[in-house]
């Protein structure tokens, strides 16, 4: 390890020390100050978590510090790294800190790392040019340093290319390219927002490791209040690119001075909760939003639907399978099971959670029961209506029934649409002999339903914000008075005050409305907010159905049990206290599930039956669930003790 | 890959058939034959002539005919250079055009290459508009108008360089047409390379790779040159193709006895042999190149497999 130029530090000398930054942008329309008298220290070794929601200048605060704006960006103030000033250091040398002093990794671990370049061609470059290696060292560096990030057999994967990995396992490759060169300071810039709560968990765990392992100082920053709460000492709260509020973990969570702060965390909602409280949305900027935002924070009482009525809409033994294109002319084509088998019912005015990895069949399930995919076998039927066979033409009538949200809100709105003529389409459809004034102010009438006023009818999409589109779409499905509509990952894409407002009003049109929504997420905690009944899958099969309090108070199926421990909760002390045991591994590939039961090959408690016989979904206690082992498992959780491995397994 | 280039060769076949048929009837569509002349022939010679090129059978006897030779590798005899078959004129002509071309086409790749990075790392600085510009006059001003200026230029003005023939390939004589085929390719390459490029610098990858403290130099060669090449090794396949069989335009101004002069008087004379066989070669040129280029994708991108 080369640290001859870094001279040690000073006791109660800053690693860090950021005086007065601002980071200003040149644009068309403009000047954007991105980045206002931002200050801050950090001491060796010490974590710190900047939060704050998208536009609040919590990246672009630290990627001015090592040089890496865009080209229309300016800093000024100061920002020292072991007391040598960072803003406006030659570019040489700033080079020369930037991966071997100071290590970053991105969000998108997908895009992040070169496509076109082995692991090993591109880890090796950061030692081959701050440390002068040769390759043969520099591959014996970089195994290394793969197994220090848990990669298994790195001697054979480092010749990989990134695509050939997970998700998971691409920004663990990340992480380790960061830390080649032993870097005192780690900048992560939302290292898990782009991966599945599992996975989060491993990375983590792993960031935890190393902060131990090799003392590294690490700058979290992130979105995500839960995240901050396990890993941090210090919270730095930003918003619209100043400092709201910072100071140790525990004040910031438990005695927040700052309204933004307060609201920022009255917004998410709590997984370890059981009674609802109306989610703050921060950013209230109409009339109604006010009004709701002082009543966050309040315990409602929750629509409850009429489970006596028959249902709705009943889903049996679904199963759509996909055939794969043979990769090349003579190969032979593999069948994707991505929905297998798949019954759930939903009463009049209920929620149906839908939740589990990235890959699990939660959307293909979504777009089957809107008969957008053909079902492969199985039953839907709608208000007692058989519709899996109908015909195009037939299916239209049924349509005006169920309808959806989608996830990306701008990209689900036809841009050369204006907004009225995207909430006015539905009714063309489906009642073409409406006179034009009625659609008219049917229109307003639904735009205003959703928070947006008569003055937006003749705008286009890209006029809005991700929340407002997120409205129109809400607006588009109400407008036919629908008995359902299944909402695909609706708030997925938004900022978290974003995220509350949509969750409230889409909890207030149930209410008012009756509706039945099918609510597919993979985060569990707004699932949990939002539904009555949580339906879990893995791999395209149904693992355990229950309701919302039972869900997460006695999980029964293991991969339940995972995935609720693996969300992390914005509670400091909750966080430091909870197991740490994160599910290993990732999904296997839908197109050669593992035998039996699928969950298997990442169960900690499955025994030798479970390769063999495919669990099918029975009653326990107040759940539905798939599971041989369920019962030994609660039982030995509820007696303390950790259920461990069976002999043989 | 074995597996893969055998089912692209046999995809190749009747993509083949179907231009050497479409090719052998439109050429028979067209007015006149390839005895027409100023002063008509005695009917009888004609019959005769007809006879010994087998023309006076029924058209699809004919076609199956000139297939059955191709499968023999016999393109026929010329109709109009006696005495020499199309083979031959082909063997001759294309050595010129592929020196003449792959010069060309090396040059433009290198001086494409080159300027679009360029351009892309001082994007909307004076050095991009210059090569823009420049590549734009490329794109606009055909060769036909470009080539005389250049002679005019060049070899009657200041008297540089011969103003046209082969001269057995000597280089002076190939400054001239090389730069004229060169011209347009450069500007295409470069418009190309500049687009992509400045689309993989702005790509995570490549912030990361700035992130770790890597070198500009390191940046741009190691990580962001081949991503940034994919869309110009597509393009590549045709260009190649039609620039080394030979430049119509550009060798009947220069006088350089290339393929694409035969392909000229072939059409006028109805040299129905010589014109099949410049297409069939030019259909088998073109099939090798975009299948070269796809293996060359697969070595680019690694995501890419066969």
């Amino acid at each position: 390890m080369s640290r001859d130029e870094t001279k040690a530090l000073a006791p109660g000398e800053a690693l860090l020390k950021v005086t007065d930054l601002n980071v200003r942008f040149r644009t068309a329309d403009g000047e954007v100050h991105a980045v206002r008298d931002l200050s801050l220290q950090l001491a060796a070794g010490e974590t710190l978590g900047i939060v704050g929601e998208s536009g609040s200048g919590k990246s672009q605060s630290m990627m001015s510090m090592i040089g890496l704006l865009a080209d229309n960006g300016a800093a000024s103030g100061s920002a020292s790294y072991r007391g040598e000033e960072l803003l406006g250091m030659p570019a040489g040398k700033l080079r020369r800190i930037r991966g071997r002093r100071i290590g970053m990794i991105f969000q998108d671990p997908m895009t992040s790392l070169n496509p076109y370049m082995t692991v090993f061609d591109q880890m090796s470059q950061v030692l081959i040019h701050h440390e002068k290696l040769g390759r043969r060292e520099a591959r014996t560096r970089c195994v290394e340093m793969l197994e220090a990030v848990r990669i298994p057999e790195p001697k054979r994967r480092i010749d990989m290319y990134p695509h050939e990995f997970s998700g998971g396992m691409r920004q663990r490759v990340m992480i380790a390219s960061a830390l080649l060169c032993r870097p005192d300071l780690l900048i992560a810039d939302e290292p898990t927002t782009a991966l599945d709560v599992t996975v989060q968990a491993q990375i983590l765990e792993l960031m935890k490791d190393i902060r131990r392992e090799f003392g590294t100082a690490i700058i979290l920053i992130t979105h995500d209040l839960g995240v901050v709460a396990g890993l941090c000492e210090r919270v730095l709260v930003m918003n619209g690119g100043r400092e709201m509020e910072s100071g140790p973990v525990d004040d910031i969570f438990y005695r927040p001075q700052n309204a933004y702060t307060r609201a920022l965390l009255a917004a998410v909602p709590r997984l370890d909760e059981a009674e609802i409280r109306r989610l703050a949305s921060v950013a209230a900027d109409d009339a109604a939003e006010k009004a709701s935002a002082e009543a966050a924070g309040e315990v409602i009482t929750r629509h409850e639907p009429k489970l006596d009525a028959a249902p709705l809409l009943e889903v049996d033994d679904l199963r759509v399978h996909f055939r794969i294109a043979p990769a090349t002319v003579f190969g032979r084509s593999q069948l994707l099971k991505a929905v297998d088998g798949v019954q759930l019912s939903l009463h009049p005015g209920e929620t149906l959670g839908v939740v589990g990895e990235s890959g699990c069949g939660k959307s293909t399930l979504a777009r089957a029961v809107l008969r957008l995919v053909p079902a492969t076998t199985g039953r839907i039927s709608l208000l007692g209506d058989d519709i899996t066979a109908k015909d195009k033409k037939a299916m239209r009538a049924h349509r005006r029934d169920m309808q959806v949200i989608f996830q990306d809100p701008l990209a689900s709105l036809n841009p050369r649409m204006t907004v009225g003529d995207i909430v006015a389409e539905p009714l063309w459809t489906h009642s073409p002999g409406m006179p034009r004034a009625e659609v008219r102010k049917k229109v307003a009438a639904m735009l205003e339903r959703v928070g947006l006023g008569p003055q937006f009818i003749n705008r286009y999409p890209h006029e809005f914000s991700g929340g407002q589109c997120q409205r129109i779409g809400i607006a588009r499905a109400l407008v036919l008075e629908p008995e359902l509509i299944i909402c695909d990952e609706p708030v997925s894409a938004l900022d978290v005050s974003i995220q509350a407002q949509i969750v409230n009003l889409l909890m207030d049109i149930q209410a008012e409305m009756n509706l039945s929504l099918v609510f597919i997420a993979h985060d569990l905690a707004v699932v949990r907010h939002i539904s009555h009944r949580i339906l879990v899958m893995y791999l395209g099969r149904v693992v355990e159905i229950s309701d919302r309090v039972n869900l997460y108070e006695r999980p029964m199926h293991p991969y339940t049990q995972a995935l609720i421990r693996a969300v992390p909760i914005p509670d400091p002390h909750k966080e430091r206290n909870k197991p740490h045991a994160p599910l290993q591994g990732d999904l296997p590939s839908p197109v050669d599930p593992p035998s039996g039961c699928t969950f298997r090959t990442r169960c900690p408690h499955a025994v030798e039956r479970c390769a063999s016989e495919t669990p099918a979904l029975r009653i326990l206690g107040d759940s539905l669930v798939a599971c041989h082992e369920a019962e030994r498992v609660r039982a030995a959780i509820d007696r303390g003790v950790s259920p461990t491995r069976t002999a043989g397994a | 890959m074995l597996r893969y280039s055998f089912s692209r060769l046999m995809g190749a076949i009747p993509t083949l058939f179907i231009l050497i048929a479409l090719a052998f009837f439109m050429i028979r569509v067209a007015p006149g034959g390839p005895f027409d002349s100023e002063r008509s022939l005695p009917a009888e010679i004609e019959a005769n002539l007809r006879a010994a090129y087998n023309l006076d059978l029924p058209l699809y006897e004919q076609f199956f005919r000139y297939i059955g030779g191709l499968m023999r590798g016999d393109f026929g005899p010329s109709f109009q250079y006696k005495d020499y078959t199309v083979t031959e004129l082909i063997g001759t002509g294309f050595p010129v055009s592929l020196r003449l071309g792959g010069s060309a086409m090396l040059l433009a790749l290198l001086i494409g290459i080159s300027a679009g990075t360029l351009a892309a790392l001082r994007q909307n600085s004076r050095t991009d508009y210059s090569v823009m510009a420049v590549s734009m006059t490329g794109i606009s001003i055909p060769n036909f108008v470009m080539a005389p200026l250049m002679i005019l230029l060049f070899a009657v003005y200041l008297g540089w360089l011969p103003a046209g023939g082969w001269g057995g390939g000597a280089w002076n004589h190939m400054i001239l047409p090389v730069i004229a085929l060169a011209l347009p390719q450069i500007a295409y390459i470069s418009r190309l390379t500049r687009g992509s490029m400045i689309e993989v610098l702005r790509s995570n990858f490549v912030r990361t790779a700035r992130a770790q403290g890597l070198p500009e130099r390191t940046v741009i060669l190691r990580y962001a040159l081949k991503p940034a090449l994919l869309p110009v090794v597509s393009y590549l396949g045709p260009a190649t193709a039609a620039v080394i069989t030979g430049s119509v335009v550009i060798e009947q101004i220069f006088g350089v006895p290339g393929l694409g002069r035969y392909f000229v008087q072939g059409a006028l004379n109805r040299d129905y042999t010589l014109v099949m066989g410049v297409v069939v070669f030019y259909g088998v040129l073109i099939i090798v190149f975009n299948f070269l280029v796809d293996i060359l994708y697969a070595w680019l991108d690694p995501k890419v497999k066969y």
